[in-house]
């Protein structure tokens, strides 16, 4: 076997050299009745290049976005990935490596997760950020769970239905066994979520109240509103979001008094990968700190004084406090992490912005361009950054079969999640998505 | 150039990224739409859009990657040297699997796309789900948890359904004090009290104390097998045996699987509810802390709780089935660490059983190699034959003032990364060691005899072990200060 150094003879001299007694004496302390009987029944050994081939034949059974257009969004974006994202995360100081627990032999992972950590900072406008959560999902039930920690008499959070439903559920499964009751907030007319609900609604007993910026029907929550009823009660306010380029764009949750910002950091540096490995952005108030979960990097100097990095504030973490930690999460998704940051110092400060403003040129003229055709209208009169809902009346089934036909997939019809938006499509444009794709989109449409 | 030369640049200070200066730079160029870019103010409502972001750096393509490049050449990989982190598991990761990962139609899938578009991905996942169901011996699987820790969280929720389905969720779990740390958080996480139970005189579980605390109030036993001192629970059957007639459950914790496969099935072992680390035992690379990935593997009796989607085969064809009304929910967004899937799948195809099986009993002799080469040097407080880890300790150092962290320190001196130091909790000064079956017989014997060597500078040079690390750029780094004021993000 290729990547097993050790031969007969190798095994044969350690055994002898050292006197270890033969493997089948070792193994003697596994009783002989759990003992393998037979061979596992696994598809023989396949040499490499049997593997590439088999492995592309896989590959090739599935659509992927350079060959076809995709008009889908919804937690995960279609985003040009520059070539160094993935020369840079190669190197294998890097992707071999695991946890920096030896920080003197690992201060590439420490100082790139704390420039990560800063960027998720500079972006959400909060003071401190960890160094990464399995996914946006995940870190919104993190969240929840702090929040909860926080407001130790309050044990009811409200989450907005414009919360994306898969995130809804993530949530739900992690809080289903404590003693918190999670509430869901109706959406208005504009495809908001429902202040005047919020404000008859909020009480001494809610502990937080989450929405999604921007929302799941891409539209830009009425933040100043809401924070002006959390506020005066007390009340946590958690802002979510999907898509993070928006906020290079946008007001960072910070400045709406937001106290825990997540958020789904893919769009950075990871591709879509068909739902992961992507990564959660965990950012708060600094007065929070102890009570955040997950692992941080943090600024010291070594014995010399030089400036170096560790892991720090660990007394929080499940190796430490075990059943008393803030969390169990016991690891980071540190590699993507080191995409999203790679990413973001490609863009620089010009170009996060021009990223930004061309993803809201495109999904403008989308919009335009769908909502002029016969049967099809904006169903949400709000503003949105890179995603929209259209409403038709028309089979969405023949819609994106015709799509299909075009080497296009269409957006994602919202039914199944929302059995009140039947005939609803969620639409996302990026900066992949060419002027050409998207007439094509429209000329399609407007033929069914 | 001059080594000096190199040398200077390779031990000179990288400034943090922030702290290259505003040079009105770019590293990034998109394609022209070809239309007039709007204006942000007509479209986002008044007070809604972002001033400029302080602080932000603006660099070209050349200067971000010398920066990431430097920072690479501050860490220690697999790739760099033997890296013996006990329970772990750091092992080779197979440069093909990494080439795979990247085919298009894995990394540009979008997770909505219709089913009859993704139909390798969906494959490739049932096929996974059934070489996993295989080498674990429980019949059905979860590739959705993102990390050990993940899978461990949704196992116990799923402990804690059946339980409920059952009549009652009942309030505690039996942990022993060998187990990792996630075990009791998740445990707390999922609601039920943590029993703590004492490993033996031998490391391991005595049934006996486990017949003492086994009531109808316990969901279940925590387990890591092999356990984290490397030794096999050779009282499995027993305790499952003790734990399921009081109708509780076995979990058992697969992080240290590297020792097991084709040996024994925890599915034999009347485990009910397994999790895997393919970060560990399926070579996928550790990414300096993740992604991982921690599918879970159940019996029979648990799959009605498992998290949606699972795949099923159709036919000829592959689907998403959400049906399942007693499910658990979902434990994060979309289906998983898919790529990480995709290179664990790959893995898996290139050992097949012969691979895998020899992976195993490689690995377990050369952690048996270790113990007897060094136990005459460090003290050995299990001393009898290992798994595929081995855990010593500083007791006999300890006289020369010497700890378990300045033998790690030291080791870096002589070129290696330390081995896991101060775990399991239950080994005053604990040195876990784990080699893997990817280590040559010559690198082994190189850390062995630096090992021995540090044990004979204990005696005659201790100071030279509590200044160490001296041959690097870092010395050793100031922790407390790190946490007595913490500073977690860049400021001017």
């Amino acid at each position: 076997m290729r990547y097993i150094p050790g031969t007969d003879d190798d095994l044969k001299a350690m055994i002898d050299e050292a006197g270890t007694g033969s493997l089948d004496e070792i193994l003697t302390q596994v009783p002989s009745a759990i003992r393998r009987e037979s061979a596992l029944d696994l598809p023989p050994a396949l040499d490499e290049l049997s593997l590439t081939r088999h492995m592309k034949r896989l590959s090739s059974k599935n659509a992927e976005s350079d060959s076809t257009a995709t008009f889908l969004g919804a937690g995960a974006y279609d985003h040009f990935i520059p070539a160094v994202v993935d020369q840079l995360i190669l190197r294998s100081e890097f992707f071999t490596a695991y946890t920096p627990y030896q920080p003197e032999i690992s201060q590439g992972t420490l100082q790139a997760i704390f420039e990560f950590q800063t960027y998720v900072c500079m972006l959400t406008g909060m003071d401190v950020a960890n160094a990464s959560m399995y996914d946006g999902a995940s870190a919104l039930a993190e969240a929840v769970l702090m929040a909860r920690r926080i407001k130790r008499k309050a044990n009811k959070i409200f989450i907005s239905r414009a919360v994306h439903p898969e995130y809804r559920e993530t949530v739900l499964t992690y809080t289903n066994d404590l003693d918190i009751e999670i509430v869901e907030m109706p959406y208005d007319a504009e495809g908001k979520t429902d202040i005047d609900w919020l404000k008859t609604n909020i009480d001494a007993n809610t502990a937080a109240v989450a929405v999604q910026y921007p929302n799941f029907f891409g539209i830009i929550e009425d933040m100043d509103a809401i924070s002006k009823i959390t506020a005066p009660n007390e009340t946590l306010f958690i802002s979510a979001t999907t898509e993070a380029l928006a906020l290079g764009l946008i007001r960072p949750p910070s400045e709406f008094g937001v106290d825990i910002a997540v958020s789904e950091g893919q769009s950075f540096g990871n591709p879509m990968g068909f739902g992961g490995p992507h990564l959660g952005l965990f950012a708060t108030k600094s007065e929070h700190i102890r009570n955040m979960p997950g692992r941080l990097v943090g600024e010291t100097t070594d014995l010399d004084g030089k400036r170096g990095y560790v892991l720090t504030l660990s007394t929080r973490e499940q190796h430490i406090r075990r059943e008393k930690a803030t969390s169990n999460i016991c690891s980071n998704q540190s590699l993507c992490a080191l995409a999203f940051a790679i990413h973001i110092s490609l863009l620089g400060k010009k170009g996060l912005w021009q990223m930004a403003e061309t993803n809201l040129t495109l999904a403008e003229y989308t919009k335009k361009k769908i909502s002029a055709l016969e049967g099809f209208s904006i169903k949400f009169a709000s503003a949105t950054f890179n995603e929209f809902v259209i409403k038709t009346d028309k089979a969405l089934k023949e819609i994106n079969k015709k799509l299909l036909d075009s080497n296009i997939i269409g957006g994602l019809s919202l039914e199944s999640f929302y059995p009140e938006l039947a005939g609803c499509i969620l639409f996302c444009v990026t900066e992949k998505t060419r002027k050409q794709d998207i007439d094509k989109l429209a000329e399609v449409l407007g033929g069914c | 150039m001059a080594a000096d030369q190199i040398n200077k640049i390779l031990k000179a200070a990288e400034p943090v990224i922030f702290e290259r200066g505003s040079q009105k730079r770019v590293g990034i160029s998109l394609p022209d739409h070809g239309l007039e870019n709007i204006d942000a103010r007509a479209v986002i409502p008044e007070g809604y859009l972002r001033g400029e972001i302080k602080g932000f750096p603006e660099l070209s393509e050349v200067d971000v990657v010398r920066h990431y490049t430097r920072l690479s050449q501050l860490n220690y990989g697999v790739d760099s040297g033997f890296y013996p982190l006990g329970s772990c598991t750091m092992k080779y990761n197979p440069k093909i699997n990494e080439t795979v990962a990247r085919y298009a139609g894995f990394t540009n899938a979008h997770p909505y796309q219709p089913e009859e578009l993704s139909q390798g991905n969906l494959e490739l996942m049932f096929e996974l789900q059934g070489l996993l169901a295989e080498i674990s011996g429980l019949p059905h699987v979860t590739l959705q948890p993102a990390a050990g820790a993940h899978g461990e969280m949704t196992g116990m929720m799923m402990i804690r359904a059946c339980h409920e389905k059952r009549g009652n969720a009942r309030s505690k779990v039996l942990i022993p004090d060998t187990a990792h740390g996630t075990n009791p958080a998740t445990s707390a996480l999922c609601g039920y009290k943590v029993v703590p139970v004492k490993s033996n005189e031998r490391g391991v579980i005595d049934p006996q104390d486990i017949e003492r605390v086994m009531d109808e109030e316990v969901a279940a036993i925590m387990l890591t097998n092999p356990n984290t001192l490397g030794l096999f629970e050779e009282n499995i059957i027993e305790i499952a045996r003790i734990v399921h007639e009081k109708g509780g459950l076995i979990y058992c914790d697969g992080a240290n699987m590297n020792a097991l496969m084709g040996i024994a099935k925890p599915g034999k072992m009347g485990v009910d509810v397994l999790h895997l680390n393919l970060h560990k035992t399926f070579s996928t690379p550790h990414g300096g802390g993740g992604p991982g990935s921690g599918p879970v593997c159940v019996s029979a009796e648990l799959a009605p709780y498992l998290p949606t989607p699972v795949v099923r085969k159709n036919n000829t064809t592959y689907s998403f089935d959400y049906n399942l009304p007693d499910s658990i929910g979902k434990v994060k967004g979309f289906y998983g660490n898919f790529g990480i899937l995709v290179r664990a799948y790959a893995y898996i195809l290139s050992m097949g059983d012969k691979g895998l099986e020899r992976a195993s009993r490689t690995a377990v002799i050369k952690a048996n190699y270790i113990k007897e080469r060094l136990k005459k040097y460090y003290d050995l407080p299990y001393d009898r034959p290992c798994m595929h880890e081995c855990v010593l300790s500083d007791k006999t150092q300890a006289s020369q003032g010497v700890k378990t962290l300045d033998i790690a320190k030291r080791l870096i001196d002589y070129g290696f990364h330390p081995p896991t130091i101060y775990f399991p909790l239950v080994v005053h000064g604990a040195i876990m060691i784990e080699p893997t079956e990817t280590e040559p017989k010559r690198a082994i014997d190189e850390f062995c005899d630096a090992m021995i060597a540090i044990a004979k500078e204990a005696e005659s040079l201790p100071d030279l072990l509590k200044e160490a690390p001296q041959n690097v750029r870092f010395r050793r780094l100031d922790e407390v200060k790190a946490a007595r004021e913490p500073k977690l993000r860049w400021e001017k």
